[in-house]
């Protein structure tokens, strides 16, 4: 009897300490979300509509590419062009980020602290000043084509190209990849790895067979954490991207700024489910994959 | 007999601290070697050695007439069970034992058959599918025992593991692990730091200390025959006393002349005499070759250990008489129970009892667990 009734009060306290948190995630969590599905589908008068999403969909425009003029379907183009600079940068900073988390976890607990945190240096700095910095790396007349005319090379031309908004995105959302796959990997017991090699492993099938699987919660961490912030930027693609790379971050942007709230959040609720959609996907295929590799 | 695995004068140290120095060591085909001592002997070291995660700084690792000192783990055939079994925690049982068979692309079928063999063999049959981490610690030891076995290594090293179990299942696990490596016929390596372990499990035990082998032999010769104080005091309870040789087959320690069955020492030369505890009987003070008084009396079940007082040195004496505490006893010693060693390194440093508890003994066993 005394336990049931000790058990229920310990039950009420706990409701009680979580209380602000479930105050905030409502707040701050859920009603923007609500408010964001509401403009969504909701037209000026705050009528029902699917309008906003379906002109997502078909609205077209005219572009001129020099050689010919073309009909597309604006924010469909708009969309693959934020995910095809996203992926492109998500996969660089894994591909950069993956071996140099595995050599950091490897090093001496002083080395690791060192090296971690200078990677987390630049994100002390603000986001628009690293980006700005960028700039004027970039520009054509900037420092990197300074330095190159000083070893007469150059000058190269890249601010205002694909490869400026991509180098701006794996800069600002580099460490955000390493970060989770190091602390996996720092978790991971050395053990495993000389079990592997004593069970016929070479390098390549320890990194295959036991570093790679047991390390995947953090390199899905890292690519979510990269991929969504750099679908969604709009400030980068402005700046080093000369405007004319014009991203889903920046239509939504673009249509706040012309006051057409209820068309912003319809092109945010579709990033969004579409992200959700995708990251569901990954998760299911990463629990499917530990369990049979 | 065949010798496997030769070690010939390996020396390795850690940060300028000497690990192993100088160890030489014959291993034979179809044995089970045993390497014992405290924490920070080398004993694992050598392991590590054997199964290719450290390389000497000096000397020569010899596998069946080859020499394979830079031979990466992956291409010896030697497999290892961890002490903590590291078992992969992203597989289950089945992709655990069948590891190894997967890595040299064993065909399907094949793969299927040996590791359900393997299981039965460790009494695991139909637990292929079930996750490692739902294992009790027995569990696990056991599918890392069918993991090591599944390539057919000529050598299996075994890093104490059954440490981490507790009393009664590493009883069981010691007498399974010696039937499995009799049914196999390889050789077996096992490290530990337990010495009653080390009797009852091996072939040959090889007793080792500060980074060197102090005795190798049977578990009988070890016991009966210590080379030298460290080795008596380590296996087993001795009482250890500076004596002096007079002549082959006569010894006097703690003032009294002793016969015993030992020779081939020097006339006068000072000596350790080892007695155990079980090897002294007692009698009535004036019929005792030795008189002391009682100390303490600690019963333990099969018999009473007591210790007792002669001269300022205090003897252990294990018995199935009782005697009380302050009373004055004889003790009487036969020739056979009597083992004389030559001077040692190690000679003064071990066999008094005189700051003798069991209690501490535990503890500082506990400890140098936690340190490895």
């Amino acid at each position: 009897m005394k336990n049931t009734s000790s058990s229920a009060r310990r039950g009420l306290v706990y409701r009680m300490v979580l209380a602000p948190y479930s105050l905030w995630a409502l707040l701050f969590i859920l009603v923007p979300l609500i408010f964001v599905a509401y403009y969504a589908f909701t037209d000026q008068n705050f009528n029902f509509t699917f309008d906003n999403i379906t002109r997502f969909f078909t609205a077209t425009s005219t572009v001129n590419d020099g050689a010919a003029t073309k009909e597309i379907h604006t924010y469909l183009v708009i969309f693959a062009r934020s995910l095809k600079l996203a992926v492109i940068s998500t996969v660089i900073c894994l591909i950069m980020g993956y071996p140099m988390a595995y050599i950091i976890s490897r090093a001496s607990q002083r080395t690791q602290n060192v090296l971690i945190t200078l990677i987390m240096i630049p994100m002390w700095m603000n986001f628009l000043i690293r980006t700005y910095a960028w700039m004027t790396i970039l520009q054509d007349t900037g420092i990197l084509n300074g330095l190159l005319a000083r070893i007469h090379l150059g000058p190269v031309h890249i601010i205002g190209t694909e490869a400026a908004v991509i180098i701006g995105m794996v800069y600002d959302y580099f460490p955000y990849m390493i970060l989770p796959i190091y602390s996996v990997m720092a978790k991971m017991d050395v053990k495993l790895l000389e079990a592997a090699r004593d069970l016929g492993c070479n390098s390549a099938g320890v990194l295959r067979r036991v570093i790679w699987p047991l390390s995947l919660p953090g390199v899905i961490s890292g690519v979510i954490m990269v991929l969504i912030p750099s679908i969604s930027t709009f400030y980068i693609s402005q700046k080093l991207g000369n405007g004319k790379f014009y991203l889903i971050g920046d239509a939504i942007e673009g249509q706040y700024a012309a006051n057409n709230l209820h068309f912003a959040a319809a092109i945010a609720f579709i990033l969004m489910v579409v992200l959700l959609v995708c990251m569901a996907l990954m998760q299911r295929g990463a629990n499917k994959k530990a369990m049979v590799v | 007999m065949k010798k496997i695995i030769e070690l010939k004068n390996i020396t390795k140290s850690f940060d300028g601290e000497v690990v192993l120095d100088h160890i030489d060591l014959d291993i034979y085909d179809n044995e089970f070697l045993t390497l014992l001592g405290p924490s920070g002997c080398g004993k694992t070291t050598t392991l590590r050695l054997i199964g290719g995660f450290e390389t000497a700084d000096e000397g020569d690792i010899i596998f069946m007439g080859e020499n394979i000192n830079n031979m990466p783990p992956h291409k010896r055939n030697v497999n290892t069970v961890f002490q903590r079994y590291a078992l992969f925690p992203h597989l289950n049982v089945f992709e655990n034992v069948a590891f190894p068979l997967r890595e040299k692309r064993v065909p399907k079928a094949e793969v299927e058959q040996r590791v359900k063999e393997m299981l039965s063999m460790v009494a695991l049959t139909g637990f292929e599918h079930r996750s490692v981490t739902s294992l009790s610690g027995g569990q696990q030891q056991r599918v890392a025992i069918a993991r090591a076995l599944i390539s057919r290594p000529k050598v299996l090293l075994l890093d104490e593991p059954l440490a981490a179990l507790d009393l009664k299942l590493r009883k069981d696990m010691q007498q399974e692990l010696k039937n499995i490596q009799k049914a196999m016929g390889i050789t077996f390596v096992f490290v530990t730091h337990d010495q009653e372990e080390a009797l009852s499990m091996s072939d040959t035990v090889v007793v080792m200390s500060e980074g060197r082998i102090q005795q190798i032999g049977t578990p009988i010769d070890i016991y009966n025959e210590p080379k030298n104080a460290f080795v008596a005091d380590f296996i087993g309870e001795s009482n250890i006393v500076d004596g002096v040789m007079l002549e082959d087959r006569k010894v006097a320690f703690s003032g009294h002349v002793f016969d015993c069955v030992d020779s081939g020492f020097e006339k006068k030369e000072p000596v350790d005499v080892v007695v155990r505890p079980e090897d002294v009987d007692i009698v009535a003070e004036d019929k005792g070759m030795l008189k002391g008084v009682v100390t303490s009396v600690t019963f333990l079940g099969v018999h009473y250990e007591i210790i007792v007082d002669i001269n300022g040195f205090k003897w252990m004496i294990q018995t199935t008489d009782f005697v009380d505490v302050d009373e004055h006893i004889g003790l009487f010693i036969e020739p056979e129970a009597i083992h004389i060693m030559k001077k040692s390194e190690y000679s003064g440093m071990f066999g008094d009892y005189s700051s003798f508890s069991n209690e501490l003994d535990e503890l500082s066993d506990a400890e140098s667990e936690s340190e490895e």
